[in-house]
């Protein structure tokens, strides 16, 4: 599988398009920025909020079943799923027990991490994603790229050359408010016709077994107060204990994401509507093991705002998909090796250790460091690849003979200024591609300090 | 074993150091003038409010608003508002939500708005179908001007969700806060994504019965 640096290299081949999608994430930074400053007690909502999801964490076997209590007790089903096979199984079987042939699910994270959608569909079920960026890269057969904002690298031409294709809108048509107009004509009728609405969860309750599903579009509630049946999929990290812990995400996390001072709907289930039937479906896959790491245990509590993939240099120049992870960004590149190391090994490498997505994450989860810690994990499970053990090797040997590393500094200080330029600047140096060596000194420290004590 | 007592025992498996919970009553963000800051809120998330002396207001307010006199369909939960009986649809007389897609105006009342964010709160206790905050065309929300709050902190309480009553039946509540909005498309807001195309918000004055709510 190739890596990050890998798959950043297609994206910034087009250095137009990597400055146009730099450019989009730093606007909504910089709408978090002006938020959040509007609330004088920010840093007591992030303090407070962090250890919240600290506790809950702490306490979570007794929140989870709290909660399953309470959900019972308004007569939802509550179902367990250790993961990602056994939920897609859950979901599947639910929707077959009342002859479902057509979803509309809700933007969920969970479910794309599960990779639901081609389950459902090769049982003959038809699932339409109704949030509108969801649409867009659904149409066009790809996952997400940002975890709030999915389609943030496609240009308004190219979403009028599919719902051309899909939707019928005119060749050509490339105006934000018709296309929008578009699909919410063609996303009405998906609403009125589904036979059950899926959705994630932004927050789970456990003093009362309610859920709380935040949108803009209101595309949560259409899916859900129209069909009868309501499944809800959710990761067993997002519980809260009670209602007034509520106050703190709600305010926390528009403002974090795009810049709102709340989603325009925050809506809360409590039970099925009058003659319907909810379903919540707890998912660990893999959750539990991380809660077990002194490590990483914090990421649990992220709220998935997608403020630190918005203020990484990183990801804002190379693009969601470079990630290959259903999360991506300082976030996604903890939560993917955390689920398979092998896999998503090249993560961690790709921060610049810029500390900027620790300082604007809500709940605090300090990312940088944790990256950092990733890192020496991969060396020390052995998933390094040869071109970086081996010069690690090679400068080890190195360090330890004071005599070699000075001939060598002697020899390279000599050759940096004598050789042609195409000598030095060849495959082997990684480093040079993109950037000019420094210019090698006369005299190395060793002779400086020499000189001095004179 | 299930995969619920497979998920608790790897949960309880771990020794996850004790960390206690934060003490939530501190001193959070007030205003001079709740009132005016809801409305500021409100215009900047792409709604619209006023506040106005009294129901016959709100009426003659309406009439004022484009599209309301084109209205085929309007379903208003709010007694005494001028509406014509061959466009007023009674909520409680239909029986499957989906006969909603064609209404164009909904009328509702909200419990209350809040401050800091231009947010109301509105439930389905009295509303039979809960689609009808969505699936109108438009959203007009009147809340007595008296309950406007400061904060989410002073919001959570009022809702109601922790107390006995939302806990034995089954209950929905939203924070509404502007009409329904994306920036999907290359990051141009667009109001009109699936829900409301407009919200307007009025703040009544004179005390009025919630109980005339049908």
């Amino acid at each position: 599988m190739a890596g990050h640096a890998q798959l950043a290299d297609k994206f910034v081949a087009n250095e137009e398009r990597a400055q146009w999608h730099d450019k989009s994430l730093w606007f909504v930074r910089h709408k978090r920025d002006n938020i959040s400053h509007s609330i004088p007690e920010w840093e007591t909502l992030r303090e407070t909020a962090s250890q919240v999801k600290l506790h809950t964490v702490a306490h979570l076997a007794q929140y989870l079943e709290e909660f399953e209590t309470n959900a019972k007790k308004l007569g939802v089903t509550v179902h367990w799923a250790s993961n990602a096979a056994e939920h897609n199984e859950i979901v599947l079987s639910i929707l077959q027990e009342h002859n479902v042939k057509r979803v509309v699910k809700s933007k969920s994270m969970l479910t794309e991490e599960c990779h639901l959608n081609p389950h459902l569909e090769a049982a003959g079920m038809e699932v339409v994603d109704t949030d509108l960026g969801e649409r867009i890269v659904q149409l066009r057969k790809e996952p997400p790229s940002h975890i709030v904002l999915p389609a943030i690298h496609i240009k308004k031409e190219e979403v009028g050359e599919v719902f051309h294709e899909h939707l019928g809108t005119e060749a050509g048509a490339s105006d934000p408010g018709y296309l929008t107009e578009a699909a919410r004509q063609h996303l009405r009728e998906n609403f009125l016709a589904a036979d059950a609405g899926i959705t994630g969860v932004n927050f789970g309750i456990a003093s009362t077994g309610g859920i709380v599903v935040c949108t803009n579009e209101g595309n949560a509630d259409l899916g859900t107060a129209l069909p009868n049946l309501h499944i809800a999929c959710m990761g067993i990290e997002k519980l809260i204990p009670s209602p007034d812990h509520l106050s703190l995400y709600t305010r926390l996390l528009a403002r974090s994401a795009t810049g709102q001072p709340i989603t325009t709907y925050t809506s809360h289930f409590h039970g099925p509507k009058p003659g319907g039937e909810m379903h919540i479906v707890l998912v660990d896959n893999g959750r539990s093991d991380i809660l077990g790491s002194d490590d990483f245990r914090r990421s649990l509590s992220c709220i998935r705002c997608g403020a630190c993939m918005n203020t990484c240099p990183v990801y804002r120049r190379s693009g969601g998909h470079s990630y290959q992870s259903t999360v991506p960004g300082p976030i996604g590149s903890i939560l993917g090796p955390s689920q398979n190391a092998k896999e998503h090994s090249s993560l961690p490498f790709a921060c610049s250790l810029c500390g900027s997505c620790t300082d604007v994450c809500p709940v605090k989860i300090d990312l940088h460091h944790q990256l950092l810690t990733w890192r020496k994990e991969i060396y020390v499970r052995g998933l390094l690849p040869f071109s970086k053990t081996f010069p690690m090797k090679v400068m080890s040997k190195v360090f330890q003979r004071p005599g070699l590393y000075a001939f060598g500094g002697k020899v390279a200080r000599k050759a940096l200024r004598l050789m042609p330029r195409w000598m030095i600047y060849n495959p082997l140096n990684g480093w040079g591609r993109q950037r000019d060596l420094p210019e090698a000194p006369k005299e190395s420290f060793r002779d400086l300090y020499k000189k001095r004590k004179k | 074993m299930s995969s619920r007592d497979k998920i608790l025992k790897s949960i309880n498996r771990h020794l996850v150091p004790a960390a206690p919970l934060p003490d939530m009553d501190q001193a959070w963000i007030q205003f001079d003038n709740p009132t005016e800051q809801f409305l500021t809120m409100l215009s900047a998330v792409g709604g619209r409010g006023e506040v106005v002396a009294n129901l016959q207001a709100v009426s003659a307010k309406l009439h004022e608003e484009p599209f309301y006199d084109d209205a085929k369909q309007i379903c208003s939960l709010v007694p005494n508002l001028d509406i014509s009986a061959d466009k007023q649809v009674d909520l409680n007389a239909i029986e499957d939500p989906h006969d909603l897609a064609d209404i164009d105006f909904a009328i509702v009342p909200g419990e209350f708005a809040v401050a800091e964010n231009g947010a109301i709160w509105v439930t389905d206790a009295q509303v039979k179908h809960k689609a009808l905050y969505f699936i109108a065309q438009h959203v007009v929300i009147v809340v007595h001007a008296s309950d406007i709050l400061h904060n989410m902190h002073e919001a959570y309480p009022r809702t109601g969700l922790n107390t006995e009553a939302f806990q034995q039946t089954p209950h929905f509540g939203v924070f509404i806060s502007g009409p329904s909005k994306t920036a999907d498309i290359e990051q141009s807001l667009v109001i009109g994504a699936h829900g409301a195309r407009s919200l307007r918000v009025f703040l009544v004055e004179e005390s009025f019965d919630r109980a005339q709510f049908k």
